[in-house]
C-alpha cells in the first residue's frame, strides 16, 4: 500500500515537471500559434484580437496555471487549430481520443508478434547448440537491427502493398468503419514496427539466458537432477526474463506514445502524426496534453515492469 | 608476418567480418576528407539520374551529383556525429544508471523523474528549444540528441546494477572492503557488457536517423553537405526513379551499424570464450 | 454552365462605374482580358468538357495541408481555401480564367464614385440547408467579414467597408470608406446563414456545388453533392473525400496504390514517374520564387552585391533542376500571366550565369575576395529546398560562398518575415492574388509587408501613380516603370513562376485550373468506358 502511495506521488511530481518543462518550451521556441494561424497575412489588430480570443495575452504564469486548474477538472481545453465545426474549436479530450484507438491497436499487434516470435525464438536459440544455427540467427537479427525504420517501412509497402497487392498504401480505413478491415491493414505497419524490435527482444533473451545458464543456482538445479528441459523454462526463463521486460516495457512505452515514422510512411492518423503536426503549428493545449499522455504511459508502464520484478524476483521487494 | 597470422587466427569470424566491414567504411570516411572521385557538390545537369556505372558506382542523384562521393561525405559526417551522440548518451548513460541503480535512495528518485521527463519529451520539441537557446548548427544536433537518448541508457544501465548489485560476488567483493568506485566500474559494469552493447548499437542506428531528422528543423547537418541520413531522407521523393540512391545511402547505413554489430559480438563471444 | 457571364479584371478597371455581370462583355473584354492560363509557356492543360460527362460516383482528392478552419471568413490558410471553395461562394467567384462571375448575386453596380456597390442577388439559390438565400444573410456575412459586428475585420481587405444596407429583398447596397478599384475581387467573401456564428452553424453551411459531410483532424474532409446548385447542370460527383497525405513522399506510395484519385503539387520525378498509370497535367503555379535579400542587411545593403548576385545565379538551370524546365523565368515581382502589366526584364540579368560580371561587381563593391552569407529556407518546401542547394553551387564560382540553413515554417514567419527580419537571404515564394497590386505594394519603402526592406524613393512614387490611375494604359504604364526600377536596384534575385502538376486518375475528366489556389471539383466527372 505504502509502496503504491509513493509511486502514485511519483507519478504526480513528473507529470508536473513535464507539464511545466513543456509549457517553458512553447514560451521559447520561435513562433507561437497566433504567427502560425495568420501567417503572412497577419494585421498587428488581427493578431491582437486572436490572442485575446485565445486567452494569450494573460501573464504565462496566470495561464499556466488556468491550464493546469482545468485539467485537473477534467477539462483539457480545445484544440487552437483543429475546429469541430465552423464556431466551435476540437476539443482536445475528442480529438485525441479519435487518434489513440489506431495508435493503440498498432501497439497491440506489434506487441503481440513481438510476444509470439520473439520469446520462442530467444529461448530456442539460446538453447541451441549448433554453430551454424547461431551464426545464421545472430547475423540476421543483427542485419534487421541494422535497416533504418523509415527504410524497413518503405520496403515493406514496396513489397506487400505494390508488388503483392496484399494491402493497398494509404487505404487505411477507420477503425470505426470497418474493424477488420482496419485490423487487417494495421498489420503491415506492425510488421515494419516489430521486425527490428523482434531481433533486440530475440538477442536480449538469448543474451540473458545464457548469463544465467551459468550461475551458480542453475547448476544447483542441475546437480539436483532436475531435466535440461525444466531448468530451461522455469528457472532460467524466469530469472533471464527479468532484463526483457524492462526491454519489453521500453518498447511497450515506445509505440504506445506514437511511432512517428511509422505512422508516417503508412498514412495512419495517430498519436505521432498528431504530435509531430501541433508541435509545428504550435498548437499547445493538444501537444501539452499528448506530452502528459506519453509520460503517463512511459511511467504506467515501467510501473507494470517493476510490478513484474517482484513477482519475478522477490528478493527485491525485500530491500 | 607469423604474428600476424596468429592474430587472425585468434579472431572469431563475426569479429574480422565486422572489422572488415567497418575498416572500410571508417577508411572510405577518412579519404573523403582528402579525396573524393567526383566534388560532394557538383552538379551536372546531363548526368541527373543516371543508375550505377563504372563511370558512376553508386550512380547520380537529382542533381547528376555523384552519390558514392557523397556517400563517402556522408559517412564520414554520419560517423563522427553519431558516435559523439552515443558516447555522450552511453557515457552520461553509464554514469547515471550506475549510481542510481546501486545506490537507490532519494538521489535515484529525482534524477528518475527527471529521466522520465526527457524521456516523453517530444525529441522535435527539444531541438526547438536548443535552437532558440544556443542557435543553429552541428554541434547543437550532438548535443540535444546525446540528452535525447540519455534515458534509455539510463534504464537499461540502472536495471542491471540493481539486478548485480545483490549477486554473491558483489556481496562479498564489499564484505572484503572494495571500495564503492571500484565496485560499480571494475566489477559490475563489465558484466553489464553484453546487455549494453545491444543497446548501444540500436542507439548508433537510431543516432544516425535521428541526425536526419534533426536537419529538418535547422539543426543537424546542413545542405547540401551530405550525411547518410539526409541522404536517405532526400532519397525517399526517388524510390520510384531512382531506386539506387535510397538503397546505396540506406544500404551503407545497414552496413556501419551491421559492422559495428558485429565487431561487437567478436568481442563479446571472445570474451565468453576466454570465461 | 449555360448562364456563365463574366466580367474581367481589366474591363472592370476600364469601365469602373458600370460593373454588372449580365452587361459585361464589352468589346474591351476581349482584347485586354488578362486570360491567365492561355500561352504562358503554353502548358496550361484545362480540360474541355467531353461530349457525354458521366454523372454520380466518388472521387479521393490528396491534399498537403491540414484545414486552419471550417470558418470561411477565419480561414488563412491557402490549403483550406482551396476546399472551402467548393463548398462556399461569395456574391462573385472566380472562374478558371482569373474573371469575375457572378454567383450569389446575379447583377451588380459600381457608383462613379467608386465608393458604392450595389448587388442584385440571384433568385433560385439556396443555402446547404435548404433555405434560401436572403438579403439579411448577404448583410449578415459581409457585416461579419468587415468587422462591422465586432470591431475585428476578419477579411482586411474588407475592412474599408463602412455599412451595408438592405434595399430591397433582392438588393444590397455597400458602402466604402475609399475608392480602390481592385476591392471588387473582396466579394468573393463566403456568404453564409445570417446568425450562423452562433446558433445555426454547426455545420459549415454555404452555397457551392457541394455540401459539407463530415471532417476529421489530420485525415480529411467529405462533402457531397449539392442538388440544388444554383449552376445547372453542375457538380457532376456524388461524393469528393478531401484526405489529408502526410507528406510528398506518402502521396507517391499512395497513387502507385491508387488510394487517391487526384493529387496535385507533384514534384517533376513524381510525375515522370506516374506518367504511364496516371493523366499528368500542368500550369504555371502563379507564385514568384525568389531568393531575396535583406536591403538592410551587410552584404546586401550595398546594390553591387545583390546584383552580383543576379548575375551569378543560372536561373535557365534552377528551372532545369527543379522543375524539369517548366518554370516560366521571371525577374521583377509580377506573374507573366498578368501580361497587361508585365514587362519582360530577363536580360538585365540574362538568364544564364555571367560568372566575371558578379565578380567584378563585388571587387567594386569592396569585396574583392567574394563574400559569405546564410541563406533561410523553410524546410517544409522541397522546391525552395532543392533551388537553395543548386543556387549554393552556382555562387561558388563567382567566390560568394552561400550556406543554407533549413527552418520550420513558423521560425521561418518569425526571423524572416516577422519583427526579426535580420536574416540575410531567404529562398521562399510569394503567392498570387488576383490583382497586381498585391504582388507590388509590398516593396514600398516601410510598407509592413516590406520584408526584404527594399527602399527606393523612385519606386515608391512609381507605384503610388500606378495605384492612383484610373485608366489601365497609365497604371499599365506605372506599374512597369516600377518593375524597371526594382530590377534596376536588384532589390531581389527573381527565379521564376514554377509550375504546378497534378496526377488525375484515368477515368475522370473536366479538371480545370484556376490562377488562384483552389480545387474546383465540380466540374470533375466520370468518363463513360
Amino acid at each position: 500500500m505504502k509502496y503504491l502511495v509513493k509511486k502514485i506521488i511519483t507519478l504526480i511530481m513528473t507529470l508536473f515537471l513535464v507539464s511545466v518543462l513543456a509549457f517553458l518550451a512553447f514560451q521559447i521556441i520561435p513562433g507561437d500559434v497566433v504567427t502560425s494561424i495568420l501567417g503572412t497575412e497577419a494585421t498587428p489588430e488581427r493578431e491582437e484580437a486572436l490572442r485575446k480570443e485565445l486567452g494569450l495575452d494573460l501573464p504565462p504564469v496566470v495561464r499556466y496555471f488556468s491550464w493546469a486548474g482545468n485539467v485537473l477538472k477534467g477539462d483539457f481545453g480545445n484544440s487552437y487549430r483543429f475546429s469541430k465545426n465552423m464556431n466551435q474549436m476540437m476539443p482536445v479530450a475528442e480529438l485525441i481520443g479519435d487518434k489513440l484507438p489506431v495508435t493503440l491497436l498498432l501497439a497491440a499487434i506489434s506487441m503481440v508478434l513481438i510476444a509470439v516470435i520473439a520469446i520462442p525464438l530467444g529461448v530456442f536459440w539460446a538453447r541451441s547448440k549448433n554453430r551454424f544455427l547461431d551464426a545464421v540467427l545472430s547475423m540476421g537479427t543483427q542485419t534487421a537491427m541494422a535497416v533504418p525504420s523509415f527504410f524497413l517501412g518503405v520496403l515493406v509497402t514496396y513489397l506487400f502493398g505494390i508488388l503483392l497487392k496484399w494491402f493497398s498504401p494509404g487505404g487505411y480505413v477507420s477503425y470505426k468503419e470497418d474493424f477488420w478491415g482496419c485490423i487487417s491493414y494495421l498489420l503491415f505497419p506492425a510488421i515494419s514496427v516489430a521486425i527490428p524490435k523482434i531481433a533486440m527482444t530475440a538477442r536480449f533473451l538469448r543474451n540473458s539466458m545464457l548469463t544465467e545458464n551459468g550461475a551458480d543456482y542453475v547448476r544447483t538445479a542441475y546437480s539436483k537432477g532436475a531435466s535440461e528441459r525444466r531448468v530451461a523454462y522455469f528457472h532460467v526463463l524466469r530469472n533471464a526474463m527479468m532484463p526483457v521486460v524492462t526491454f519489453l516495457g521500453m518498447i511497450i512505452a515506445e509505440i504506445v506514445a506514437g511511432s512517428i515514422v511509422v505512422e508516417q510512411v503508412f498514412g495512419l492518423p495517430g498519436i505521432g502524426k498528431l504530435l509531430i503536426s501541433s508541435i509545428s503549428t504550435r498548437d499547445f493545449p493538444v501537444v501539452e496534453i499528448l506530452i502528459l499522455y506519453i509520460t503517463f504511459v512511459v511511467i504506467f508502464v515501467y510501473f507494470l515492469v517493476d510490478v513484474l520484478y517482484r513477482v519475478i524476483d522477490p528478493r527485491i521487494s525485500n530491500k | 608476418m607469423k604474428k600476424i597470422g596468429a592474430w587472425f587466427r585468434d579472431q572469431n569470424a563475426y569479429f574480422l567480418v565486422g572489422l572488415a566491414m567497418t575498416g572500410l567504411a571508417v577508411m572510405l570516411g577518412i579519404l573523403s576528407f582528402f579525396w573524393t572521385p567526383y566534388g560532394t557538390t557538383a552538379m551536372s545537369a546531363a548526368e541527373r539520374f543516371h543508375g550505377p556505372s563504372l563511370r558512376h558506382i553508386f550512380g547520380t542523384d537529382n542533381f547528376g551529383r555523384d552519390i558514392f562521393s557523397r556517400v563517402m561525405q556522408g559517412i564520414g559526417t554520419t560517423v563522427i556525429v553519431s558516435s559523439l551522440i552515443v558516447l555522450i548518451s552511453a557515457g552520461a548513460g553509464i554514469l547515471i544508471g550506475a549510481i542510481t541503480g546501486y545506490f537507490g535512495g532519494l538521489l535515484d528518485e529525482v534524477i528518475m523523474r527527471v529521466t522520465d521527463a526527457i524521456n516523453s519529451f517530444p525529441s522535435i520539441l527539444l531541438a526547438l528549444v536548443v535552437i532558440s537557446i544556443l542557435g543553429r548548427g552541428k554541434q547543437n544536433v550532438i548535443f540535444s540528441l546525446g540528452i535525447v537518448f540519455t534515458p534509455s541508457y539510463v534504464r537499461i544501465v540502472r536495471s542491471e546494477f540493481i539486478r548485480l548489485r545483490d549477486a554473491d560476488y558483489i556481496m562479498r567483493a564489499r564484505l572484503m572492503g572494495v571500495k564503492k568506485l571500484r565496485i560499480l566500474f571494475v566489477h559490475i559494469l563489465p558484466n553489464i557488457f553484453s546487455v549494453f552493447w545491444v543497446s548501444v548499437t540500436i542507439g548508433f542506428n537510431n543516432a544516425i536517423l535521428a541526425e536526419s531528422g534533426m536537419s529538418y528543423l535547422g539543426i543537424g547537418v546542413q545542405h547540401p553537405e551530405a550525411s547518410l541520413g539526409n541522404m536517405l531522407s532526400d532519397a525517399q521523393g526517388y524510390l520510384g526513379r531512382a531506386p539506387w540512391y535510397a538503397l546505396s545511402s540506406g544500404l551503407t547505413i545497414v552496413w556501419i551499424v551491421l559492422g559495428f554489430a558485429l565487431l561487437s559480438e567478436g568481442i563479446r563471444r571472445k570474451q565468453e570464450g576466454r570465461k | 454552365m449555360k448562364k456563365k457571364f463574366s466580367i474581367t479584371l481589366m474591363a472592370l478597371l476600364l469601365v469602373a462605374a458600370l460593373g454588372g455581370c449580365a452587361g459585361g462583355k464589352s468589346p474591351e473584354d476581349k482584347s485586354s482580358a488578362p486570360d491567365s492560363t492561355v500561352e504562358s509557356q503554353g502548358s496550361t492543360q484545362n480540360q474541355t468538357p467531353a461530349v457525354d460527362p458521366k454523372y454520380g460516383g466518388k472521387v479521393v482528392v490528396g491534399v498537403q495541408q491540414d484545414i486552419d478552419s471550417l470558418d470561411p471568413h477565419k480561414a488563412t490558410a491557402a490549403g483550406t481555401k482551396e476546399i472551402l471553395f467548393n463548398i462556399f461562394e461569395g456574391l462573385l467567384k472566380v472562374n478558371e480564367n482569373g474573371s469575375l462571375i457572378c454567383a450569389v448575386a446575379s447583377d451588380y453596380s459600381v457608383s462613379e464614385d467608386g465608393l458604392t456597390y450595389t448587388f442584385t442577388l440571384r433568385d433560385n439559390v439556396k443555402f446547404h440547408n435548404g433555405k434560401n438565400v436572403t438579403a439579411e444573410d448577404v448583410k449578415y456575412s459581409l457585416e461579419r467579414a468587415s468587422g462591422l459586428l465586432d470591431g475585428t475585420p476578419l477579411i482586411s481587405s474588407l475592412a474599408t467597408i463602412q455599412s451595408v444596407t438592405i434595399v430591397d429583398e433582392h438588393t444590397v447596397q455597400v458602402t466604402t470608406g475609399s475608392a480602390n478599384l481592385e476591392l471588387i475581387y473582396s466579394f468573393t467573401t463566403a456568404i453564409i446563414p445570417a446568425g450562423s456564428g452562433e446558433e445555426e452553424g454547426s455545420n459549415p453551411i454555404g452555397t457551392g456545388p457541394f455540401s459539407f459531410v463530415s471532417y476529421k483532424p489530420q485525415e480529411g474532409l467529405v462533402v457531397k453533392k449539392n442538388p440544388d446548385y444554383w449552376q445547372e447542370g453542375l457538380p457532376y460527383l456524388d461524393e469528393v473525400n478531401f484526405k489529408i497525405v502526410s507528406g510528398a513522399d506518402t502521396a507517391l506510395l499512395e497513387l502507385k496504390g491508387h488510394s487517391i484519385d487526384l493529387y496535385s503539387y507533384l514534384t517533376d520525378s513524381q510525375a515522370a514517374e506516374l506518367a504511364n498509370e496516371y493523366q499528368i497535367l500542368s500550369a504555371p503555379s502563379d507564385a514568384l520564387q525568389a531568393m531575396f535579400l535583406n536591403n538592410k542587411v551587410a552584404p546586401f545593403d550595398n546594390v553591387k552585391v545583390r546584383q552580383a548576385v543576379c548575375y551569378a545565379m543560372d536561373r535557365d538551370l534552377i528551372n532545369e533542376f527543379v522543375v524539369g524546365g517548366n518554370g516560366a523565368i521571371i525577374s521583377a515581382a509580377m506573374l507573366p500571366t498578368l501580361k497587361d502589366y508585365y514587362v519582360d526584364l530577363n536580360d538585365v540579368y540574362g538568364t544564364g550565369a555571367n560568372i566575371e560580371k558578379a565578380k567584378q561587381l563585388l571587387a567594386e563593391a569592396g569585396y574583392p575576395n567574394g563574400i559569405s552569407f546564410t541563406v533561410i529556407v523553410p524546410s517544409n518546401y522541397e522546391a525552395h529546398v532543392q533551388t537553395a542547394d543548386v543556387v549554393a553551387e552556382q555562387l561558388k564560382a563567382a567566390n560568394i560562398d552561400c550556406q543554407i540553413e533549413l527552418v520550420d515554417w513558423n521560425t521561418w514567419l518569425e526571423d524572416v518575415y516577422r519583427q526579426g527580419r535580420a536574416y540575410q537571404a531567404s529562398i521562399c515564394a510569394i503567392t498570387c492574388d488576383m490583382t497586381p497590386s498585391y504582388l507590388m505594394v509590398r516593396f514600398q519603402t516601410g510598407h509592413k509587408k516590406n520584408f526584404i526592406n527594399f527602399s527606393s524613393a523612385e519606386y515608391d512614387a512609381a507605384y503610388k501613380k500606378a495605384e492612383a490611375s484610373m485608366n489601365l494604359a497609365d497604371k499599365a504604364k506605372y506599374y512597369k516603370e516600377a518593375q524597371e526600377i526594382f530590377v534596376k536596384e536588384a532589390g531581389t534575385a527573381f527565379i521564376q513562376d514554377p509550375p504546378i502538376t497534378i496526377a488525375l486518375s484515368k477515368n475522370l475528366a473536366g479538371y480545370k485550373f484556376y490562377p488562384i489556389y483552389v480545387q474546383d471539383m465540380s466540374t470533375v466527372y466520370f468518363i463513360n468506358k
